[in-house]
Formats: structure tokens, sequence, C-alpha cells
């Protein structure tokens, strides 16, 4: 787990590199709902792997599973070699978790902080206090170490949670949503400090609910809803079953005969559904290229139809995964954190 | 389309690769580390101080000089009666700290990290008695010392007092276990303080702290003679004036021992049970 492995080469070792993370069929119900519903995980070691779904999807309970927080109810995993049920401790051991909420002392200093935890992983005194110091002036949080937590901005918060997190470095780090609330110079320094970690080796594993972050970030994406694995690959592999972007067109004089006009003309164009927004003005479809794209557009202004605004973007999740399963993300409002 | 930025990348700092692990520490060298950071919350929220002294304090004032004179012919008597009552008062009520604390830190997500720490699972839990003894000690010698100022006098002298803290500190420690359940169960902090006080105020209030229990309606004394507070405030007494029997101390006890023995496999099972 020492060697350096970047998350392109991982893949390409796969079946020599040991896997970090395998799971079989978890399972875990809270009541009614199946917030795991048979997950099968393979995570290669050094890989950075990332959870997307939507809220609700599961992420978090897988997580936490993985992590020892909670059993789950059926299927097995082992996490660096250790079976979650045989040896919970020894997979402690092994991880290092930062949930989605930062878990820090909020009345103690970026400092106490961190040597608290590093007393608790066995530092004695004076070296818990330099691992602390080093831990900080890694995440550029040296000025603010004798300030208590609770004056910190967001984040510098979560830099200091991943830097708790790395007081010994993990084999496996779990990153619950780690950019979640962060303004985007923050989520840049956030993407910046996991790239460096699968640098040195360590092995992490993301949820997001953003697909670029998943893209940025990861070398390959397993998609999770209701607690199932939907697709999972990497983020080219992914995209060629969505398609290279999303062609968004909002007409000018809206009126439906005019939309169902230009719905007819783009299905045909581009071959595939059209998904209308939700206020009815704008239509948007795979391309599967730029130039099928143009001509899509070419066609609908050569029947007349006016547009006040195009273009042709990235996918959404929500249009991941309306391609992956063919119906709109709906609105989960299942209990995520608990 | 991982390479944006392989230049800062290049750049790793020491710190984020692997560092030499330290042997796994002893249980109570984790223990040790959470009655650290008791500590370092009297260094940080010094208004806790406040907190733990406003109210007993005001009742020790109030008490003494408005009713003392009516409750025992003087304040000078009524002092010597009440104080070691307040003491047990604010044990009692200075107790929902701990769970208080505890429903803090469960409801930011502190414990999720240790939880994930391969560390003595109860170890947390020997901080909250850290921070526990020390509270108790500290707000327990203030009103001890405005005591002695307005003229209270401990009769057994150094050694009465000692027992007496230790008595106070074993006090404490068996009520803040109900404290400890309700932080476990409950989310607010605010409403662990609500519920706890919902049933710790009749027993503090209908006990022998204020007032002599045959001066009550008999319905009320038979409730106030058996009142586990009236035995601590009992034996305290006892033991400030070197008139106590181990029968007076095995008493006050009983309520800590139980509560111990019926609450600590209810923490361990809530604490275990996700």
């Amino acid at each position: 787990m020492n060697d350096a492995i970047s998350p392109a080469d991982a893949l390409l070792v796969q079946e020599t590199v040991p896997l970090a993370i395998s799971a079989r069929g978890l399972a875990k119900r809270f009541g009614e709902v199946r917030a795991l519903d048979g997950i099968d995980l393979d995570v290669p070691r050094g890989m950075i792997f990332a959870i997307l779904g939507p809220n609700g999807a599961g992420k978090t309970t897988l997580i936490r599973v993985l992590a020892t927080l909670i059993k789950a109810d059926s299927g097995s995993a082992l996490v660096m070699g250790n079976d979650l049920a045989v040896d919970p401790q020894a997979v402690r051991g092994a991880i290092a978790l930062t949930g989605q909420f930062a878990s820090l002392d909020e009345d103690l200093t970026g400092r106490e902080n961190l040597v608290m935890l590093a007393r608790l992983w066995g530092f004695p005194g004076r070296r818990a206090k330099d691992r602390a110091d080093e831990l900080l002036a890694a995440f550029e949080l040296s000025e603010a170490a004798a300030k208590q937590v609770k004056s910190y901005s967001g984040g510098m918060r979560r830099r200091l949670d991943i830097a708790a997190s790395l007081i010994v470095t993990p084999g496996v780090l779990f990153l619950d949503e780690p950019t979640t609330g962060l303004d985007p110079k923050a989520r840049q320094g956030v993407w910046r400090m996991i790239r460096q970690l699968a640098q040195s080796g360590v092995t992490i594993l993301l949820t997001t609910q953003y697909l670029e972050e998943a893209d940025q970030l990861a070398a390959r994406i397993a998609v999770i809803d209701h607690g199932r694995k939907i697709a999972e690959g990497t983020s080219r592999e992914l995209k060629s079953a969505i398609g290279s972007g999303f062609l968004h067109v909002a007409l000018a004089d809206a009126t439906p005969a005019r939309l169902d006009a230009a719905e007819t003309i783009l299905a045909a164009r581009l071959g595939t559904t059209v998904q209308r927004s939700p206020e009815g003005a704008q239509l948007s479809a795979i391309a599967a290229s730029a130039g099928v794209a143009n001509e899509a557009i070419a066609a609908l202004i050569a029947q007349g139809i006016e547009l006040s605004d195009f273009s042709m973007g990235s996918p959404s999740l929500d249009e991941v995964f309306f391609a992956l399963t063919g119906q709109p993300m709906d609105e989960q409002d299942e209990e995520e954190t608990r | 389309m991982n390479g944006a930025d392989k230049g800062s990348v290049a750049a790793t700092p020491a710190a984020l690769s692997n560092v030499a692990r330290p042997p796994r520490p002893s249980a109570f060298s984790n223990a040790l580390v959470f009655g650290w950071r008791a500590m370092l919350k009297f260094k940080h929220v010094p208004e806790q101080l406040f907190d733990l002294i406003m109210t007993p304090l005001m009742f020790t004032l109030l008490f003494t000089f408005v009713f003392g004179g009516a409750l025992a012919g003087s304040t000078g008597d009524y002092l010597q009666f009440f104080l070691p009552g307040i003491l047990v008062q604010t044990v009692v009520f200075n107790s929902v700290y701990s769970g208080m604390g505890l429903s803090t830190d469960l409801s930011k997500g502190l414990f999720e990290r240790f939880r994930s720490l391969p560390i003595w699972s109860l170890s947390p839990f020997a901080g909250l008695m850290v921070g526990d003894v020390l509270r108790h000690t500290i707000a327990g010698m203030i009103i001890l010392t405005v005591g002695l100022i307005l003229g209270y006098r401990p009769e057994a002298g150094l050694i009465g007092v000692i027992a007496s803290f230790l008595l106070l500190i074993a006090i404490g420690f068996g009520t803040g276990w109900i404290f400890i359940v309700l932080g476990l169960l409950i989310r607010t902090p605010m409403t662990v303080m609500t519920i706890g006080f919902t049933f710790i105020f009749p027993l503090v209030f209908a006990s022998n702290i204020m007032v002599r229990p045959e001066t009550m309606p008999g319905w009320l004394e038979a409730f106030v003679v058996r009142n586990p507070v009236s035995h601590m405030t009992t034996a305290l007494r006892g033991l400030m004036a070197g008139t106590a029997s181990s029968g007076d101390v095995l008493l006050a006890l009983l309520a800590p021992a139980l509560l111990t023995v019926v609450l600590s496999p209810v923490v361990l099972w809530l604490y275990r049970r996700e």
C-alpha cells in the first residue's frame, strides 16, 4: 500500500493490485427503508473511487457500514484484508473517516484537536504535538492553530477535519461529501489535497452528489440509487453510456405546438429521448458529438423554430440518472445521516 | 482527467506520506486523553464555571439571609444546617453537564470519529467522568469557601471536608448516569437538561436539604425521609460535623450504587447499539 499508484495506473493493474475494499451483498434497512439493498464493491488499493448518488441513495450508510459505525444486516466486506464482522477493531486501525459534518471539538483549538487524536493513536506527548504541527502546516492551518475551531470558516474546518483523519496514514480514507457546502475556492483546495493523498498511496472512497467532482477526482465511479448500484465504470465509460454531453435549447416562442415540433426534430436528429424542463420552455437531450448537436440546431432553425438560448454542457446528475435509469431522479428525503 | 494540476501534486508534503505508526496505546492512556479534553474545556469555556456556581450561590445567600432567621431562629444556625445540603444539590444539578456535553458531541458527529478509531470504546465516558469530578470539586470548593466566609464551620475539620467531597463525587458519579443515558438518547442538549431536571427537581426540593422533614405534612414527610437525596444530605451533614455513622454513609451511597449498576449497562448498550 506504500507504493504510490496513480489512479489511472491502478485501473490497468487491477488484477494484480490487492483490493482495499471488497464488499459483497451489503444490505441495511432502517425500518421500512432499504438504505442498502445488496451492494457489491471492489476498490483497488491506491485508487480514488467515487460513490455518486442523490440524497438518500444510501451513500452515507455505505460509508458508515464500511467504517464499522453500523453493522450491515447481511452481506460481508473486507477492508484492507480485515473482515468487518470478524475484526472491526483491525478495520478501525486501517481506516480513517471524515464524515459529512465536521467531527471536531468546536471548543478546542485546531492544534488541540489534532494533539488529542494523535494521543489517542498512541503518539507520546512531544511526538503528538509535532505530528499535529506537521499536519497543520501541510493543510495551511498553522496560523489558525491556536484559535478555537468554532471561529474557523467552512473550508478551514473541512481541511482540519481531513487532517484529523491523517494522524497515521490510513490504508483507506472515507470522505463523505467532502466538498458539500464549500465555496468554489475551498472546493479546489480540498480537491488538491485529495489528489495529493492519493499520490502518497492512500485509497480514497468518497461520496458525492456532483458528477463533476467524481469526474475530476475519481478513477472509478459507482452510481447508486435506492441502495442499489445502478452503474459502475470509469468516468469515460459512464459518459459513453450517457453521451458526450447534453444539448440544451430554449425556445423563444414556447407554445405547446412549437415545443412538440422541436421535440420531434431533436429526437429524430439526436436519436434519443428528449427531456423537457419542468417549466416547459427548455428541451435537453444527449448528443453524441458537437457535430450532431450543431446539425440538430440547424434543423430547428430551418423549420422556423427560433431559439432564445442553447448550450452544450456535461450532463448534470439528474441527466446521468435519466440516461442510466430512463427516469428522472426522484426527490428522496430518506434520512441520510443516521 | 486526473492530471489537471500535476504540478502541485508533485509537492506532496511529507506530513501526508506514511508516518511510522506508534504502538497501540492502552485503554488507560485513551481514558487519560479524554480526561485531558475535559480539562481543556475548562480553559476554553470558563463561562461554564459561572453556570456551575451561580445557582447554588444564590440559593445559599437567599436561604441563609431571607429564610434562615424564620427557619432556624438565626441565619448562622440555618447556614450550619443548610450548607451541606446545598453541596448535595449543587452536585446533583451539575451532573447534567456531562449529559449535555455528550448530547452536543453526538449531534456534531465528533463521536463518529471516536467510534471509528481503534481505541477502548468506553474511554470517552471515562473522560466525561474526569470532567465531572473536576466540576464537582471546583464547584464544591467555591460554595464551601463562601460558606466559610459567611460563618459556616465544619466541626470535623479537614478530614470531614475531604470525606464529604469524596461522598459528593460518588453522588455525582451516580446521578451522572441518568444524564448520560439522556444524552445518548436525545440530540438536543437543552432537552437533556429540561427532561433531566423534571426528574431531579422534585427529588431535590422534596428533601431535607432546606427544611427539616418534621415540619412537613405527614404524607410529604413520609416521602422526604425515604428520598435518596435526604439520605445523601444527612450523611454529608454528619461527615462535616463528625457525627456520621457508617450506616448513614452506606444509605447515602445506595442510590448512586444502584444507578451505576442499573444504568451503566444501559449506557453500554445504547452506545454500542448501532
